[in-house]
């Protein structure tokens, strides 16, 4: 019982880091109909930012947010300077020049700052609570949690409560009728790209420290799972992202108690099979795809 | 002296074409403040056209376009500024969106802007789903629901592309109700429409147009008995 209790907790804090990264999966497709191959080089180049804001100030919170800036400005440069100029007949060229990206971003990344480990301290303790005798959730590990509640929180606010979330949604529906309706539709593309990437530089932001340490491909497992979720949850909804990625982290974590580390990718790649198979939009899909 | 303000739209001379296709010809027109101007036509008139060069998404060859006795924008948030909306032939609705969200749209302030939505949806009979998702509603209420997008930027011209398309006669008595009390308000009003019976309960002049020229302009009663237009449009369409 006390070793599933401690799952269940490693695995919602695990969970949430893939929900996070996941819903950046999301904003982007739904603002610019690519599957961003080049989420987590991105997200890592902001994070080598954070790193060197870090250690230059001595703050995690500087670099925190050095690194969310970061991954807003990389999210517009890439979108205004690259994304836009991609033809968009079909999600493939995107695609294809996102993965071009992963290629550049890493082997640049491993040229600035070398391929080797460089260790992230977590500004709180990984040591779990003792609970009558239980080990629970670590100081981190609820930090990573109510980081990233507040965050899944704001964006729900973001997109239901104000004019600009309400525009980033119209435009991701019908970006021609958006136009027409003086949305200006490419400012909201830009916008779900800086979004999508600040989102995904603080999943990998939380997500180092509790890794071996990051190095330019520190994220790319964390892009697989998320990209995973994504799918799984349906590629369109933000709740689907929620949901999927806090199921998935918690079965991850308990595949790996139970049975072993090696199997828990195999759980949840027999999961997207089974969802692709019986719902291939998704367990929440969106009801219509993006009109014109 | 006083002077008489300019007209609230005014086309002047203009041309279209799509390759070899002249899609207008020399077309004119203007609508005033307060008047309701019908374009009629067979399909591939050019009426459309018309409402899509008056809003800068095609580029006429030759021709003007005034709002308020200045060129129209030719950006989207140009026109709104300059108190013009549209609806479309498709609707264009935010199928996902509800109801007041999609009425949202074109406005800048959630907050600041809402008490005005929801009145214009309560003056066209919408309040009640003003939360629902437009795509649970029937057709009519979604004719509304585009009606009350376009009104909500309270726009000096509107312009209607087939707002009776696909309604039965008593929401096209009701429609034709609510145009007049627009026009009454002091809103210029062009419409696009091939229902003749809901064009001549409502329009003040009537704009025939076919293979992208005009082939006759009138009051109602005058294009209803011109022959050109009977052999062109109205002969085949009663």
């Amino acid at each position: 019982m006390d070793r599933l209790v401690f799952l269940l907790s490693s695995g919602l804090a695990r969970g949430a880091v893939l929900a996070l990264f996941a819903l950046s999966l999301v904003i982007v497709w739904r603002a610019a109909r690519v599957v961003n191959f080049a989420q987590a080089a991105m997200a890592i180049a902001a994070v080598y930012v954070a790193f060197a804001i870090t250690a230059a100030s001595g703050s995690y919170w500087l670099g925190l947010i050095g690194g969310l800036a970061t991954g807003a400005l990389l999210g517009a440069a890439v979108e205004a300077g690259l994304m836009r100029r991609v033809p968009h007949t079909t999600p493939l060229p995107g695609m294809i020049v996102a993965i071009g990206l992963v290629m550049i971003l890493q082997s640049g990344l491993s040229i600035a700052f070398g391929p080797q480990h460089r260790t992230m301290r977590p500004p709180f303790s990984e040591r779990p609570f003792d609970l009558g005798g239980v080990p629970v959730l670590s100081p981190y590990e609820l930090f990573v949690l109510v980081v990233a509640a507040l965050v899944m929180g704001g964006l729900a606010l973001l997109f239901n409560r104000t004019s600009l979330g309400l525009q980033l949604r119209a435009s991701a529906f019908a970006p021609e009728t958006s136009r027409l309706l003086g949305v200006r539709v490419p400012r909201m593309v830009t916008v779900g790209w800086m979004l999508s990437v600040a989102t995904a530089a603080l999943a990998a932001l939380l997500l180092v420290p509790t890794e071996l340490g990051l190095n330019p491909f520190a994220a790319d497992l964390l892009f697989v799972n998320a990209f995973a979720v994504a799918v799984i949850g349906g590629l369109d909804s933000p709740a689907g992202a929620l949901a999927a990625g806090i199921g998935v982290g918690i079965l991850s974590s308990l595949v790996t108690g139970y049975v072993s580390a090696s199997a828990a990718p195999l759980a949840v790649l027999a999961v997207l099979t089974a969802v692709l198979l019986l719902r291939p939009g998704g367990l929440v899909a969106a009801g219509k795809a993006r009109s014109a | 002296m006083q002077t008489t303000p300019p007209p609230r739209l005014e086309v002047s001379g203009l041309e279209v074409r799509f390759g070899g296709l002249t899609a207008l010809d020399d077309v004119s027109l203007t609508v005033g403040d307060g008047q309701t101007v019908a374009l009629i036509g067979p399909n591939g008139a050019g009426k459309t056209t018309l409402f899509n060069a008056v809003c800068g998404l095609v580029r006429p060859r030759r021709g003007t376009v005034g709002v308020a006795g200045r060129p129209a924008p030719s950006s989207p948030t140009g026109l709104l500024a300059a108190g013009v909306a549209r609806t479309l032939q498709g609707l264009g609705l935010f199928e996902q969106l509800s109801v007041l969200e999609n009425v949202l749209v074109p406005l800048s302030s959630l907050r600041r802007d809402a008490e005005r939505a929801r009145a214009v949806l309560a003056d066209l009979d919408l309040a009640s789903v003003a939360d629902r998702p437009v795509g649970t509603l029937p057709y009519p209420e979604r004719k509304r629901v585009a009606l009350a997008r376009a009104l909500v930027t309270d726009p000096g011209l509107l312009l209607l592309d087939e707002p009776a398309g696909g309604l039965g006669s008593a929401d096209i008595d009701a429609l034709a109700a609510t145009v007049r009390a627009l026009a009454e308000d002091g809103r210029a009003v062009a419409l696009v429409e091939h229902h003749v019976d809901f064009v001549m309960a409502v329009a003040d002049r009537i704009v025939v147009l076919d293979f992208g020229k005009v082939i006759a302009a009138g009051t109602p009663d005058e294009v209803r008995g011109d022959p050109a237009v009977e052999a062109a449009y109205l002969g085949g369409a009663s």
